[in-house]
């Protein structure tokens, strides 16, 4: 049986706003190709399953129907791995301002 | 047509702004075109010193202006003997939610507790969403931010992941979108269904709320140095900073600073572009952004723009993606200011210009904003490796939007592309034009609009139009 997701998890829900088909006119080519897709946090309203239709309550008070999509997500944006084009550059204009005279 | 369908909602488009600004944009409409906007701006009631009163209220404003006496230095190391002005930047990351869009988002957020709003509403996918989410929580008010945030292979952009992050600790409800300009379309269903206020960045309050800056520039350079500044730098994209700040800087009698507006080059990349999204390093401060809204300011969301850069900025310059990230990592090692990307536009644009200014001359860099994860040169660096761009040392002038990111490999190479302002006001009266209602001639009274508009005389304006009817005619 698929598992119960608690009522008052804060959760994600996914929805398909606009087909493909009844996008924007002035939509390029590429992205007409392509749904417009929502996300959209929120509390859950009643138990749910992950990938079937859910009820969340928003931070401003809306309630809100969509696919279950996450459990607590994560904020996963970073900074990554230094970047070696990045890297030299503090040395490299140090060295040119004490070149000069214009640095201790 | 369904009920929520795009053709269904943008036909309700008129009412809901209406309902959603409250402020009755046909009043003030005088001709074809013209419309007088200086009545528009005052029939709101923000002076300077009601913008700072309010602005003080939720510690807005009043940021530090910073010498960068070793920025300064470097230039001097690649100028000509005598040249190299000084330069000075405004800390606005010191702003409660880091960025100068929380002058903008006050004065919104303050109109809608006025006016008995229960909330505030923007499409917004910049430091603005911060700004606003931040500036409702001081208020009470709830708030909804609509942003276009990840592209049809569900990437996020990082600077946009971390804005997600920073509304919804200020406790906003934040609706992502793929790509498209069907952000619009949501944020009106949302207006619609909610009743909020629209926290629009083009409405006088959100321009008005930057007059406080370029005030605060021209009498913090003054106190600091017993003239006002030569040169202030803004980094521009959809027009509210270039017009508040220049407006400011007139307001402080600062009236010979120049205002040079600042933008990334993105050329080629389409802004609508579910392909292009994520291979664009800056969601700010680019001529995707700053082309469109300088040569037609009436393509915002409300029927008449309060932004109108054209006719504030004496010059406009690119630089590119490269360029920015190596001023931004020059200001964190030479100056300990580690600050967000796209804010820095108009740094790397004034380590040009300083080059042309005599040394005793003052430039001003006019914002910095808050940096952190994903809003960082790094995380854009590696999504841009990850995209298949090249990320590599040489000349900036290589570069090329969405393929190759040049990072300078000595500071004489930085450089800025003057954009001839001619061409800029042409194209501005070539839209005019074309918005005519079929039919239709110019009256006295727009022909001297569009004067004011594009800053030429109204004889120009007539040879310009001539030469444009002699082409289609």
């Amino acid at each position: 049986m698929t598992e119960l997701i608690e009522k008052g998890t804060w959760v994600e829900i996914y929805k398909v706003v606009l087909p493909a088909n009844e996008r924007a006119p002035q939509v390029p080519e590429d992205t007409q190709r392509v749904p417009l897709e929502m996300r959209v946090k929120g509390f859950l309203k009643s138990p749910a399953a992950i990938g079937r239709d859910a009820e969340i309550e928003t931070l401003s008070g809306r309630h809100l129907l969509g696919r279950l999509a996450e459990v607590n997500p994560a904020y996963t944006h970073s900074f990554g791995s230094p970047v070696p084009e990045l890297s030299p550059i503090g040395c490299e204009v140090r060295a040119l301002l004490r070149e000069k005279g214009r640095m201790r | 047509m369904t009920q929520e369908s795009y053709a269904a909602i943008m036909e309700q488009r008129a009412e809901i702004m209406r309902a959603s600004v409250n402020i009755d944009y046909e009043q003030y409409t005088t001709g074809l075109l013209a419309f007088d906007y200086e009545r528009l701006m005052d029939d709101t009631g923000y002076d300077i010193a009601t913008a700072c009163a309010v602005q003080r209220t939720t510690s807005v404003g009043n940021t530090p202006l910073i010498e960068l006496r070793n920025i300064t230095e470097l230039v001097r190391s690649v100028s000509k003997p005598g040249k190299g002005a000084r330069i000075f930047v405004k800390d606005e990351a010191a702003n409660p939610s880091g960025s100068f869009k929380d002058r903008r988002a006050s004065l919104s957020v303050h109109q809608a507790c006025q006016r008995g709003y229960s909330g505030v509403s923007a499409a917004t996918s910049g430091n603005y969403g911060a700004a606003v989410a931040s500036q409702a929580a001081k208020a009470g008010l709830r708030c909804i931010i609509v942003q276009e945030a990840f592209d049809s292979e569900g990437i996020l952009q990082p600077e946009i992941a971390e804005k997600t992050r920073a509304c919804e600790a200020y406790g906003a409800e934040v609706i992502r979108l793929s790509v498209g300009p069907e952000l619009f379309y949501m944020l009106l269903r949302v207006l619609k269904e909610t009743g909020y206020f629209n926290a629009s960045l083009y409405t006088p309050y959100s321009v008005l709320g930057i007059e406080t800056l370029g005030y605060e520039i021209a009498m913090q350079v003054q106190e600091q140095n017993g003239v006002f500044p030569d040169v202030v730098i803004a980094t521009h994209a959809g027009g509210g900073n270039v017009t508040g700040t220049a407006r400011g800087l007139r307001k402080a009698g600062a009236v010979n600073s120049q205002v040079i507006a600042a933008s990334v080059d993105l050329s080629g990349l389409h802004m609508a572009s579910d392909h292009d999204f994520n291979r664009k390093s800056f969601t700010t401060g680019h001529t995707g952004f700053s082309m469109p809204f300088t040569t037609w300011p009436d393509r915002a969301d409300v029927p008449r723009n309060a932004a109108r850069a054209l006719r504030y900025m004496d010059r406009f310059v690119t630089v590119t993606q490269g360029e920015v990230f190596y001023m931004t990592q020059l200001l964190a090692e030479l100056e300990g200011l580690e600050r967000g990307p796209a804010g820095n536009t108009s740094l790397a644009a004034a380590f040009v210009i300083a080059q042309e200014l005599d040394e005793g001359q003052i430039v001003v860099v006019q914002e910095t904003e808050y940096t952190g994860a994903g809003k960082h040169p790094l995380a854009q660096l590696n999504l841009a490796k990850q995209m298949g761009i090249v990320v590599r040392r040489g000349d900036p002038r290589d570069s090329k939007p969405g393929k190759c990111i040049v990072i300078p490999e000595h500071p004489s190479q930085l450089a800025v592309v003057n954009i001839d302002l001619e061409h800029v006001r042409r194209s501005y009266l070539h839209n005019a034009v074309k918005s005519l209602p079929q039919g239709e001639r110019l009256s006295e009274v727009d022909l001297a609009f569009l004067a004011e508009e594009t800053r030429i005389s109204q004889t120009h304006v007539q040879e310009i139009l001539d030469e444009f009817s002699g082409k289609t005619g």
